[in-house]
């Protein structure tokens, strides 16, 4: 049993630094303002660590805890919350906090993939996907409203799984030349990016913008390198395969 | 106080079972209505414009979509005959399984069944090996988190009813004794657990259901 700002306590972040799922746990982290060791994993060679810490799925993030390993992103945030109770990130009220959660889910399972599939279409794919994308930012606009955040006048768990929306999918289509989520398109959840992106528990975690473009070079667009890149990065999201 | 409580299901989905279960474990009356997912009611597209899809738990008025997130809506109202563990860490780890049964697990036994005889080793390696990983859960364990019914038991509890029915479909034995001994006796004990035992569906019309699903998936399939 963990004690609360006990010097024991030991926590550790096994993650890779372009991965949006690592980023909410160490988004989460940083609200809490909860020390850690942050361990970089080699996704092409991975630690025995990681192997023994998550056996059944081998990814990244897994959290460790006083040597007691947590893994799923989602399921890392809702235990941190849980563990360490201050500046929360779910709401206290069971039905809002129901309404976080389907948001969370809603972003993790609905909006994550339809932006990624935009990122790795074939010029022939590129349209229908990013119809598809817009339709969910659209409903994400609408759940938004007149907020500053999903999670009120603070982020919270919605906004911090929002991430890879918030930051690093505007980067990655501006040096991509996309035209999936724009400021005329969306613009209450554009401001929310512009607000989450500087928020210092955020801004704290980001990865630098020109190693996020080095790493999505235009030349990947339309190529077959899906399956070598999906490899590297082992998220939970399959890209379609290329169109031959 | 006097709630109203009311649960959008179909008389076949096993993720509102879980609902049913839940609210019978925890004692709460509640009205029930059954949607016709081809012709969705207006109340059910307003509590769910998002998915329109089933269970959904309205309280006074207000909904909650998604069983898993329901479920955890439910054990935070009524406390009494708690579903999750009270431990952080306990918790999250039926968190965990609970999404693995949902995300490789059923995922991995749906693609075994729709699968052409020509696939069905390779679909049928996958399912096994993921049933595998939730015997190793029930080890020394009546039921998932011990000798009571909880959260992941109702979470699983769709392996105890439907994947006979998929196998008595498919000529194809995926759970047996002698593989899956702990799997098996939770199942036993599930079914037959008296809050468990009087909500299944009814099992002829369930066979004719999803063989009715089958031959579809497998002819939209047929390789030219």
């Amino acid at each position: 049993m963990s004690s609360r700002g006990s010097k024991m306590e030991e926590v550790k972040l096994f993650g890779y630094w372009v991965s949006p799922f690592c980023r909410s746990v160490e988004i989460a982290l940083n609200i809490k303002g909860i020390q850690y060791e942050y361990i970089e994993e080699d996704l092409t060679n991975k630690s025995p660590q990681l192997l023994q810490y998550n056996p059944v799925y081998k990814k990244i993030p897994v959290l460790l805890h006083n040597g007691k390993p947590i893994v799923e992103s989602m399921v890392i945030l809702e235990y941190i919350d849980e563990t360490w109770k201050n500046n929360p990130i779910l709401p206290e009220d069971p039905f809002e906090k129901a309404r976080a959660r389907f948001w969370a889910n809603f972003v993790d399972q609905k909006c994550f993939p339809a932006l990624w599939k935009t990122i790795w279409s074939t010029s022939e794919q590129y349209e229908q996907n990013k119809a598809e994308a817009l339709e969910r930012l659209k409903v994400l606009e609408n759940e938004l409203g007149g907020k500053r955040f999903f999670g009120g006048d603070s982020i919270g768990m919605v906004d911090i799984v929002a991430n890879f929306i918030g930051f690093s999918f505007r980067t990655i289509q501006e040096a991509l030349k996309l035209d999936v989520f724009t400021e005329d398109n969306f613009p209450k959840l554009w401001e929310w990016a512009e607000n989450f992106a500087n928020c210092s528990p955020v801004k704290k975690c980001l990865p630098p913008q020109d190693k996020l473009i080095a790493n999505f070079p235009p030349a990947y667009m339309g190529k077959t390198l899906v399956s070598s890149f999906q490899s590297r990065l082992q998220l939970q999201f399959h890209p379609p395969a290329a169109a031959k | 106080m006097a709630e109203e409580v009311k649960l959008f299901r179909t008389w076949s989905s096993p993720y509102a079972l879980r609902i049913v279960w839940a609210l019978k474990l925890k004692g709460i009356e509640y009205e029930t209505i059954f949607e016709d997912l081809t012709n969705k009611s207006p109340s059910l597209l307003q509590y769910n414009p998002t998915h329109g899809k089933v269970p959904v738990l309205v309280r006074d008025g207000k909904p909650v979509c998604e069983s898993l997130v329901i479920l955890e809506y439910v054990d935070e109202i009524w406390k009494h005959n708690p579903l999750l563990p009270q431990d952080p860490y306990e918790k999250s780890m039926a968190r965990f399984w609970a999404n693995f049964g949902d995300d490789k697990l059923m995922k991995s036994i749906w693609q075994l069944f729709i699968a052409h005889e020509k696939d069905q080793d390779v679909a049928a390696v996958a399912a096994l090996e993921n049933l595998k990983i939730v015997e190793e859960q029930l080890k020394g364990k009546k039921f998932f988190q011990g000798e009571t019914i909880g959260y992941l038991d109702l979470a699983f509890g769709w392996i105890a009813n439907l994947v006979s029915i998929l196998e008595e479909i498919m000529s194809l034995k995926l759970v047996d004794g002698e593989r899956f001994p702990h799997l098996s006796s939770w199942i036993q004990h599930f079914i037959d657990a008296p809050v468990i035992r009087d909500c299944w569906p009814p099992r002829d019309k369930m066979i004719i259901k999803f063989q009715v699903m089958r031959e579809n998936y497998l002819a939209a399939a047929t390789p030219k």
